[in-house]
């Protein structure tokens, strides 16, 4: 199936197509517009003013922690639930008010959510025949759709003869034959083994590159996030705290709790005096306003030093190595310092056993961050 | 694991329950209906197919039995047209009610069964409320004779008295069902009337087969209902085989249409638990 984005560019004469690739930001706007929805069951608050958009063909990843709200924002944009205010638009339309079968959105389950009763290829039908296709065209795009996810030989099956990996494609198969614009997946994958989720997070990531289809993924795995995201969204206590990339969530963490839900980060609380930052045992220069400030420094910016040639501008400590914990091509250490400071330090796995190390770190490594997103 | 003392000590009282209970009336149920009665009013027991016989030549036997045939097929059609709704109605959209609602359901199964066909009796009757209502409000001259002693009484009260029945397993289906699965089926873009259609009612079936089963069976052998509200046109097998048994004093041709009812029902168990399989995919 062509992705809708390369049929429309196929209608457009070549003018038109300059003037799309000018002004497409400007003409066409995200795909998904949420502007402050809220939800709230009873007393219980469980969204508050979520704002966020998702562009034609991206893939967004709602993360967060159980109870963080993530799959209510989901159900909201599939429209199982109806939030307690805001809007969600899809282009011009405004989607909230839609019943769920109006909107052009389909989700693939948690636990896959397939008809017991219908075999394979009936579930994948499904759509196609509630929305009455003629017989033909259903049978090529259900065949075309098992393909693609390489389901075709248990076209047969019922759901409760096959594996729970291969449910989970017969799933995205039943989703992604109805073409929709915006696919949302809740949690798909955390019903596989550690393997299985793996190489389901690389062929997942490259059919949404090949469909071209917009896709929300939410998940309570960080580093699933990473790895397949164009964005994160991430969500605490039901409130975006970040909205960026992966390499700008994890290198330039907004709050203290993002830096701590994103991989291993060590906090420290600082003083700014004249361009100078004080924190604990460390002294180093900064261009920052004079106040307290948190900071974020991620284990692997801190480095063995060696005893002979400091690097110019780095921050040194010395300290005594209370725990090492080898991951094979590294190992995470924690160290004690001055003060009872407890640093995490990433080394290269080849470091062998350790007793009392010399650490640094680059002033530039140190990200500021907030206490805590701001609540308006 | 367990003891030898054990072991018997739970599974013999079952068993001797079955035996004396279940397995030696029907075993002598089925001698008697190769037995026959005398002249002198005495059981004769020397071994004969009289009595199947009989029932084959004398019209009134099968007739009755296909009339109380109908009587349990109307009952089980309006139990489930009934009970169907309520259960729908009860488990996808009474929301807090649910309990309340299914408690008023259950509550009439607490009333004893004479005192309900008695009730239908007063309310049915030539001078009951409903004729009495009707005249009252000028719409009939005379009391509606067709109300009471009729097949009509007999199916209705039948119908007040099982439809909680078949609401039951139908309810209990429809519970089973993972509300996800109708969430799925309204984003994959089918509206209501099609998500019933198309996943509701399918996977509901197991429950619907056992709910008509038990309004089918427990129709089909009732005799009090006939006996209170059906006359002489409302008569159904049970009767008969009571008459058989009673006034009649002949147990060998009572025991003869008692097995032929018992084989129509087992065979009936049979087909709707295969039924019920073919229909459940859990």
């Amino acid at each position: 199936m062509p992705a809708s984005g390369v049929r429309n560019i196929g209608m457009m004469t070549t003018s038109e197509i300059a003037m799309a690739s000018v002004s497409s930001s400007v003409v066409r706007g995200p795909l998904l517009r949420i502007q402050n929805v809220a939800k709230s069951f009873g007393k219980n608050i469980v969204l508050r003013n979520i704002s966020l958009d998702v562009a034609e063909g991206e893939f967004l990843t709602i993360l967060g922690e159980s109870g963080s709200g993530k799959t209510t924002l989901l159900r909201i944009i599939a429209g199982f639930e109806t939030a307690s205010g805001g809007e969600v638009w899809m282009g011009e339309e405004r989607l909230d008010q839609q019943p769920p079968y109006r909107r052009r959105v389909n989700t693939v389950f948690q636990s896959y959510a397939l008809f017991p009763h219908l075999t394979v290829e009936q579930n994948v039908a499904y759509g196609l025949r509630v929305a009455k296709r003629p017989e033909v065209e259903i049978a090529s795009r259900v065949k075309e759709a098992l393909d693609k996810v390489k389901m075709s030989a248990y076209a047969k099956s019922k759901p409760s003869k096959i594996s729970g990996g291969q449910q989970q494609r017969v799933a995205l198969a039943r989703a992604l034959v109805n073409r929709p614009r915006l696919l949302l997946l809740d949690e798909p994958l955390s019903a596989l083994d550690a393997n299985l989720r793996r190489q389901m997070q690389v062929e997942l990531k490259s059919l949404q590159r090949e469909v071209g289809i917009s896709f929300i993924f939410v998940t309570h795995d960080q580093e699933e996030a990473m790895v397949m995201s164009d964005r994160i969204a991430l969500l605490r206590s039901g409130e975006l705290e970040q909205v960026a990339t992966p390499r700008e969530i994890y290198g330039r963490p907004a709050t203290a709790y993002v830096a701590q839900f994103i991989g291993h980060t060590n906090l420290l609380k600082g003083q700014v005096q004249a361009g100078k930052v004080r924190s604990g045992p460390f002294t180093w220069s900064a261009a920052l306003p004079d106040g307290p400030a948190l900071f974020s420094l991620r284990p692997e910016s801190l480095h063995l030093a060696s005893q002979e040639n400091a690097a110019s501008g780095s921050v040194r400590i010395s300290g005594k190595v209370r725990h090492q914990a080898f991951h094979g091509a590294t190992e995470l250490i924690r160290v004690e310092c001055a003060d009872g400071l407890i640093l995490v330090v990433r080394i290269p796995g080849s470091a062998g056993a350790l007793d009392n190390v010399e650490l640094e770190f680059f002033p530039g490594d140190a990200v500021v961050v907030r206490e805590s997103a701001e609540r308006i | 694991m367990f003891s030898r003392a054990y072991k018997a000590a739970v599974t013999l009282p079952p068993l001797v329950w079955i035996t004396v209970f279940l397995l030696a009336p029907y075993l002598l149920l089925f001698c008697y209906s190769f037995w026959s009665v005398s002249s002198e009013q005495t059981i004769v027991h020397s071994w004969n197919l009289a009595n199947y016989n009989e029932l084959v030549r004398v019209d009134v036997y099968w007739k009755t039995l296909l009339r109380s045939m109908w009587i349990a097929a109307r009952v089980t059609m309006f139990s489930l047209l009934l009970g169907y709704p309520l259960a729908y109605f009860l488990s996808f959209y009474a929301g807090k009610k649910k309990n309340l609602f299914y408690q008023f359901v259950i509550i009439p199964l607490w009333v004893s069964y004479l005192v309900r066909a008695y009730a239908w009796k007063t309310i049915l009757g030539s001078d009951g409320v409903l004729n009495t209502l009707l005249q009252y409000a000028h719409l009939t001259k005379h009391p509606l004779e067709f109300l009471l002693y009729s097949p009509f009484a007999v199916v209705l009260t039948l119908t007040h008295i099982y439809t909680p029945f078949a609401f039951l397993p139908i309810y209990a289906a429809l519970e089973h069902i993972p509300r996800n699965l109708v969430e799925a089926s309204h984003d994959l873009g089918a509206t209501r009337g099609q998500t019933f259609w198309k996943v509701i009612l399918p996977l509901s079936i197991p429950g619907v087969v056992a709910g008509a089963t038990f309004a089918f069976v427990l129709s089909l052998g009732d005799f009090l209902a006939p006996l209170l509200l059906g006359g002489p046109s409302g008569i159904m097998i049970s009767n008969i085989v009571v008459s058989l048994f009673g006034a009649a004093y002949n147990w060998p041709l009572g025991a003869a249409v008692s097995l032929c009812m018992l084989l129509l029902v087992v065979s009936l168990l049979f087909f709707s638990e295969r039924l019920e399989k073919k229909w459940s995919f859990s």
